[in-house]
């Protein structure tokens, strides 16, 4: 298991971007906090939630408080920007984490 | 009950009567007659100037419960409903109506009237900002009545929509009620959506800033039915009036849909000698008429017709020698008021010329072609322009279904993806323009051909078009943004969708917000 070591952040508030910030949990907090905030909560906030909270499992991430600010951003930018802000955050980054064909 | 598109409608509605079922788009006939305004008398030496707009108010009188009529040539910089609702709240009135041809985020004070029940009904063609907010947290009892901007001269020519006072915002007037759009700082173009009003209000009230000596000259609504002139200080802010100029998108997503918008034109063999031609100011629709100019020059054809909003593209189109006529029920920029105002060749027309569907024939159905935009679209062809993904009302139908109804080729241009949201679902939200009167999408990713029309979709298959079927390109969208969830809506219905011919084609439901 590993943890987010520092505030991290990546991406932006342009249209079809999403702002992540990753923190080190904190206390007892034993998930993922998401505080989210999206154009498009309605259609896709829990498909927002599930695809940030599955890519940070996959690198072995199970305590961490995010806060994401969506401007519409598709998969692809939401897991690309949440892999960068824990890589910046000081998560080492699993091999083959970026899927070039995803 | 339910109506011809499946939509579950109530029978009857407080406020508005028995709800008469959409049963398709030419289903529906007229059986009336046309409702006239008391005859009137004024005696030589009587005086229609009156001080201000109290002193109108007075002398009318204006009654609680009262329909109140306006147009919206000025669009956001619309100054007389504010300044004639403001006289209204003073003078304690209550329970008025407002029949305002469309609403701005500029007519904001309306929702403060709203809640304290000196408006409690709007009847309009479209809408945006505060008021259109308000009604969709549910800040009015009665619902909302939506028409299209033909069917409000219909529902005023027969008495649906029975107008008590209409106030006409007059960028010049003279003191005997002459009023035309094209003179005065204010100068807005053609009065068209006015029209209606001014011909069948009981009481009609020209509101200027510009007195004009008598005869004014041109005369677009005359002497004949105004009864009082009042000057004011200011009708309307130049700037939110009209533009400057309208430009050409640049969005090469935009250029792109354009593009093929108008192959699909060429395509359906259109290009040709008495072109009639309809599209928006907005982003690809406007686009598509620099792709159609190209064409035409290209063939050296010389259209009929231009018609509806008027932007300075069509009128630099008209100049050209591209069309032989401009027909003008709105006029969008500083280009189109030269142009009227100038040009005879270039038509100012009323809302029932336009797009209304009970008269003797109305222009949008001599239109080859029109491009027209969507909030969404499905796989129907059923178009809505009234609510937003949230289910928020943010818009309406303008002259949309009118002239997709109207026109020979009916093209909605729209990006596949809106931000995440994929502009194609199963149902749209609020059904504003039936499908059976939409024959094309054109999208960035390809075109979809209502089956309804084989035989444009072989034309355009022949012409090697990007032919696909809508809902292959329905699911070309969610496979790159994920299938949306519908957002949830309340019980209380905020607004009735009525089509062209009165019938009932959908209800907009409370906003309600999601968990």
């Amino acid at each position: 298991m590993k943890t987010v070591e520092k505030p991290a952040q990546a991406g932006t508030l342009e249209s079809g971007d999403i702002l992540v910030v990753v923190a080190p949990a904190t206390g007892a907090q034993d998930d993922i906090a998401i505080e989210l905030q999206s154009l498009v909560m309605a259609q896709y906030g829990d498909a927002i939630r599930e695809t940030i909270a599955s890519t940070m499992r996959t690198q072995g991430v199970t305590r961490a408080v995010v806060q994401a600010t969506d401007r519409g951003a598709l998969d692809c930018t939401i897991r690309a920007r949440v892999l960068t802000a824990l890589a910046r955050g000081g998560v080492g980054l699993e091999e083959g984490a970026i899927s070039w064909n995803a | 009950m339910k109506n011809s598109l499946g939509r579950m409608l109530p029978e009857t509605v407080a406020g508005f009567g028995a709800v008469k079922p959409f049963a398709g788009a030419f289903a529906t006939t007229p059986s009336g007659v046309r409702k006239a305004p008391r005859q009137k008398t004024v005696l030589p030496k009587a005086n229609k100037l009156v001080d201000n707009l109290e002193e109108v108010f007075r002398r009318i009188p204006v009654r609680d419960g009262m329909t109140l009529s306006f147009h919206h040539h000025f669009r956001n910089g619309d100054g007389v409903v504010n300044q004639v609702l403001a006289v209204a709240a003073k003078l304690g009135l209550r329970d008025l109506t407002i029949a305002l041809s469309s609403v701005f985020p500029v007519h904001a004070p309306m929702v403060e009237l709203m809640k304290s029940g000196v408006v409690t009904g709007l009847d309009t063609d479209y809408m945006s900002g505060p008021v259109a907010e308000a009604v969709s947290q549910g800040v009015l009892a009665k619902p909302v009545i939506f028409r299209t901007h033909g069917g409000r001269a219909r529902a005023i020519e027969c008495g649906d929509l029975a107008v008590d006072v209409a106030f006409i915002a007059a960028p010049a007037a003279d003191d005997y009620g002459n009023i035309n759009g094209v003179q005065g700082e204010t100068a807005c173009g053609s009065l068209g959506y006015a029209f209606p009003d001014a011909e069948y209000a009981e009481v009609v009230v020209a509101v200027t800033d510009n007195l004009q000596p008598y005869p004014l000259h041109p005369i677009s609504i005359s002497q004949e039915r105004v009864d009082y002139v009042v000057v004011v200080d200011k009708i309307g802010d130049p700037k939110g009036i009209v533009s400057g100029t309208t430009q050409i998108t640049k969005d090469p997503v935009g250029l792109k849909i354009a593009a093929n918008a108008a192959k699909v034109i060429q395509a359906a063999g259109l290009i040709r000698d008495g072109f009639s031609f309809q599209t928006g100011a907005g982003g690809a629709s406007l686009a598509t008429a620099h792709f159609v100019r190209k064409m035409m020059k290209a063939a050296n054809v010389t259209g009929s017709f231009a018609l509806g909003g008027i932007t300075g593209y069509l009128v630099s189109m008209l100049e050209e020698g591209l069309f032989r006529n401009l027909i003008d029920v709105q006029g969008f920029d500083l280009e189109a008021i030269r142009s009227i105002r100038d040009n005879p060749r270039h038509l100012e027309v009323g809302a029932g010329m336009y797009a209304s569907p009970f008269n003797a024939g109305c222009a949008v159905n001599k239109l080859d072609v029109v491009i027209l935009g969507a909030t969404e679209i499905d796989t129907a062809f059923n178009v809505n322009v009234v609510t937003g993904s949230d289910g928020k009302i943010m818009g309406g139908s303008g002259g949309h279904s009118d002239a997709a109804a109207g026109a020979s080729v009916t093209i909605v241009v729209a990006n596949l993806l809106r931000g995440r949201l994929p502009i194609i679902v199963d149902n749209v939200l609020t059904v504003t323009t039936p499908g059976e009167t939409v024959d094309v999408l054109v999208t960035e990713r390809g075109i979809a051909v209502n089956p309804l029309r084989p035989e444009l979709k072989e034309k355009l298959v022949t012409a090697g078009l990007p032919v696909r079927d809508i809902a292959e390109l329905k699911a070309l969208a969610e496979k790159m943004a994920g299938a949306p969830k519908a957002p949830p809506q309340g019980e209380k219905i905020v607004a009735l969708v009525e089509y062209r011919d009165g019938t009932i084609i959908d209800v907009v439901r409370q906003y309600k917000a999601c968990e």
